[in-house]
């Protein structure tokens, strides 16, 4: 009966797994979620597809395990997009008033977010997010909704995320690929910080830093907006390199070695012992020092946090974050992370857990979800704009209404 | 060549002057080229060379007390002639902005009067460049003493220095170069880089290089400022301009490069000059050039049909370590700087013989010098061309990138971020 279900699919396609979230908004409008798929992902590198065949079948699996669970047919998805040519960055647009009493209308706001969207960009990106931060009038600064106030000049400020182009076409090819749709793509980054914040938090000012096994994703709020973006085409790989070259052993083990004894921060306690390693048949093979594995590690995500750590400062926003570090996605699972993160950016460290949202706990209490259920997020935000919008179409708006309200209740 | 092109457009007033025998006869095969535009002039001791130049302008000095019949090498000699006639050379540089002086080292007049002249020049307010040739290995010990302690004047004096080798020319030519030719040679070169020098400061660049670039780079450093020049046409004229550039005995097969501290480029390219074109000879450079710092000038003249001119100055500052025997001089020299040519010590025969400065110091292995070269090696593989100084070793430890082999990698400030931290922070694993 309508052209739109109320469920919504965040696709994460990330370097380590591919994990499709399902969620539902029900009659009340809150959203919950209900379902949740996960497959290995074997044809990623550092948050990019280098392998599409491999990708699509990967997709496919976690798919279909994510419809299992929801009992729901998915058609279409809202796809998180990652890679190190993603960039982000402030600029102001401005917008003189028309009008004769200098009365500022909405057509005078949206005039002056066209301004700020024209960029010039290269001709290859293409603009993923524009963020409304906040506008001024005439010079004053910090005004939320500027339309019904007077004024001759109408500013903005808004954060604008891009990427290029092509590679950004390239997950949206394999999720079409598949017979299903994509709704819209958003930044990795953005969707973690939407699952993780709550509207105080976002004020306050909070660093959301997403550790994923192929690429790093920073986005910094304060006063409830965006105000930084990032990405660092490091992770949890990177770590499991790191070991294998340091420690001489197979990659395969060194993952193994990072997710068993692995630690951010190499303290003493570790001087002098030692892992045995077996071979397949369980023959000892080699000693390896634990206090090298911890120093190797640490060494990795010490730097990470680092220069996340630079980058904000250069771009004068570190002083900005107020509530503190909000760190999600599998890289958050290293122990003694926290430890190491308030060392580094002096503020409370707390591993992301999505709150405000019901359903699945299973989902919701693990940093690696919070991408996926971002996304959902996302989708829940436009699908009520749609509504809304669909709402004020007069009349067959409000029949529309009327038959939603009738169909809910015959369920 | 291209004449019109080279005439005071930019409404600069330049004169050349010729110093000595050697100056004079570079300055007369200036004469004969596009520079002969130019105002010239040569100064000299001797009269019987003086009359054999076809240059208008001709001074004559001492003839009060030589008679014109030059200074037999005496260089003390002809600065106190040059100190007692500084009103001509005041005369001779007024309202000039710019004065190239090109001489000889080594011998009398060139040696002694060159520095009065430029202090001179400089007191009349103009802005002195001076290019001079160092004697060859063969013309002896005294020569290469005398035309160090010139140089120290000179730079003392003038505003750059720029100092042709004779020397290391002899590595350009064969065997079979008679020595007319190799004179030649030698004034072609000072030409070229004349021209190249009046091109960069003159002609309106696209990327403009102007004097005061040029007078950053030569500043106070000039004992080691070298000059090198390249033209090229046609197809391949990129990769023959780097060709020529790097073959040039004077970069020392870009040792000089690797060792400079300042380089100036200036391109001088016809319309068809591309942006690919500029990017290839930079990029060559570039990697060759280790810690210096990169000055580009270019511009187009429409007048020369695709044909690529390349200047290039690099210099190293003079008080490096490296040189142990411009220090030993240095030092020696008293502490002011005019009268800093000290008689005596030509005569002082118990001074030890200071190492031959063309010779080749043996390899420096200073620890940071180790480190340096090993620092290069971990984060860069491009393996420089082996110079005549150190040997390279061969780089064992491959850093692998593992499992991001075939993947971009990721940079960030010039660090790859896919070579293990610990490696890249030096972090011990005992």
């Amino acid at each position: 009966m309508f052209d739109r279900s109320s469920t919504i699919v965040g696709l994460d396609i990330g370097t380590s797994k591919i994990c499709p979230v399902v969620g539902e908004i029900n009659d009340a409008g809150a959203l919950s979620i209900v379902g949740l798929g996960q497959a290995r992902s074997r044809g990623v590198r550092k948050g990019e597809i280098v392998d599409l065949n491999l990708t699509q079948e990967d997709i496919r699996n976690a798919i279909v395990e994510a419809e299992q669970m929801a009992d729901v047919e998915i058609r279409s998805v809202y796809l998180g997009v990652t890679g190190a040519h993603i960039r982000g960055f402030n600029n102001r647009g401005f917008h003189p008033v028309a009008s004769a009493d200098r009365e500022i209308m909405s057509e005078d706001v949206e005039d002056a977010i066209k301004n700020a969207k024209t960029l010039n960009l290269p001709a290859e990106s293409r603009i993923l997010h524009v963020v409304r931060q906040h506008f001024l009038i005439d010079g004053q600064d910090g005004i939320l909704n500027p339309v019904g106030m007077f004024g001759a000049k109408v500013e903005v400020d808004v954060h604008v995320v891009h990427g290029l182009f092509n590679r950004l076409q390239n997950p949206i090819r394999a999720v079409k690929a598949l017979q299903l749709e994509v709704e819209d793509i958003v930044f990795n980054g953005v969707a973690s910080a939407l699952a993780l914040l709550n509207t105080q938090q976002k004020e306050l000012g909070s660093l959301i830093i997403d550790l994923g096994s192929g690429i790093t994703e920073y986005v910094v709020y304060t006063r409830g907006v965006i105000k930084h973006t990032g990405v660092l085409a490091v992770g949890g790989d990177h770590v499991t390199n790191d070991l294998a070259y340091g420690l001489k052993v197979p990659l395969g083990r060194a993952e193994q070695l990072k997710v068993d004894y692995g630690s951010a921060v190499a303290d003493e306690r570790s001087r002098g012992q030692t892992i045995a390693i077996s071979n397949d048949l369980g023959i000892h093979e080699k000693n390896i020092s634990l206090e090298h594995l911890r120093r190797i590690m640490s060494a990795r995500v010490e730097e990470t946090f680092e220069i996340i750590a630079e980058e904000l400062e250069i771009a004068g926003v570190l002083d900005q974050i107020r509530e503190g570090v909000f760190l999600c996605g599998g890289g958050s699972r290293i122990p003694e992370i926290q430890k190491l993160a308030n060392r580094i950016f002096g503020l409370p460290v707390f591993i992301g857990k999505t709150n405000s949202i019901s359903g699945l706990k299973s989902a919701l209490d693990q940093p690696e979800f919070a991408a996926g259920i971002g996304l959902v997020r996302f989708g829940s935000f436009e699908w009520k704009k749609r509504a809304a919008q669909k709402g004020s179409k007069g009349i067959r708006g409000a029949i529309n209404n009327i038959f939603r309200f009738a169909g809910s209740t015959s369920e | 060549m291209h004449t019109e092109s080279l005439t005071t457009t930019s409404g600069l007033k330049v004169k050349i002057i010729g110093v000595g025998g050697a100056g004079s006869a570079a300055v007369e095969h200036m004469a004969a080229s596009d520079l002969g535009q130019l105002p010239l002039a040569i100064i000299h001791t001797h009269a019987r060379v003086l009359q054999q130049r076809q240059i208008e302008n001709k001074i004559l000095i001492g003839v009060n007390r030589t008679h014109g019949l030059g200074t037999g090498g005496d260089f003390e000699l002809a600065r106190v002639m040059a100190e007692t006639e500084t009103s001509q050379f005041q005369q001779l540089c007024q309202n000039t902005e710019l004065i190239f002086i090109i001489a000889g080292l080594g011998g009398g007049t060139g040696t002694g009067l060159t520095p009065v002249l430029a202090k001179a020049a400089k007191e009349s307010g103009a802005l002195v460049i001076a290019i001079v040739t160092t004697p060859f290995e063969f013309e002896g010990q005294r020569r290469f003493k005398q035309a160090q302690l010139g140089l120290q004047a000179l730079r003392a004096s003038a505003d750059a220095v720029i100092c042709v080798p004779n020397q290391k020319l002899s590595k350009l030519l064969d065997c079979h170069t008679t020595i007319l030719d190799t004179f030649q040679h030698t004034n072609e070169l000072l030409t070229q880089g004349l021209r190249g020098i009046w091109q960069m400061l003159t002609r309106p660049g696209l990327i403009n290089v102007d004097f005061a670039y040029l007078y950053s780079v030569l500043r106070g450093r000039n004992v080691e400022s070298v000059l090198a020049t390249a033209q090229a046409q046609g197809d391949n004229r990129v990769r023959d301009i780097v060709e020529q550039l790097l073959g040039n005995p004077f970069l020392d097969n870009g040792q000089a490069l690797a060792n400079a501290d300042q380089v100036l480029v200036s391109l001088v390219g016809s319309q068809d000059l591309t942006l690919a074109e500029i990017n290839k000879i930079m990029e060559q450079l570039n990697r060759r050039i280790e810690n210096g710092q990169l000055i580009l000038g270019t511009a187009i003249d429409p007048e020369s049909t695709g044909r690529i001119s390349v200047t290039l100055i690099a210099s190293k500052n003079g008080k490096a370590p490296s040189n142990p025997d411009s220090i030993s001089e240095t030092s020696r020299v008293s502490s002011v700087p005019i009268k800093g040519i000290d008689y005596s010590f030509i005569e002082d025969t118990v001074t030890p013989r200071p190492h031959n400065r063309f010779v080749a110091p043996p390899p420096q292995s200073t620890p940071e010098r180790t480190r340096e070269l090993l620092d290069k090696r971990s984060s860069n593989s491009f393996i420089r061309k082996s110079s005549k100084w150190t040997q390279e070793l061969l780089n064992l430890e491959i850093v692998s990138r593992g499992r991001f082999e075939k993947s971009e990698p990721t940079i960030h400030r010039g660090a790859d971020l896919d070579v293990p931290t610990y490696i890249r922070h030096g972090v011990p694993l005992n």
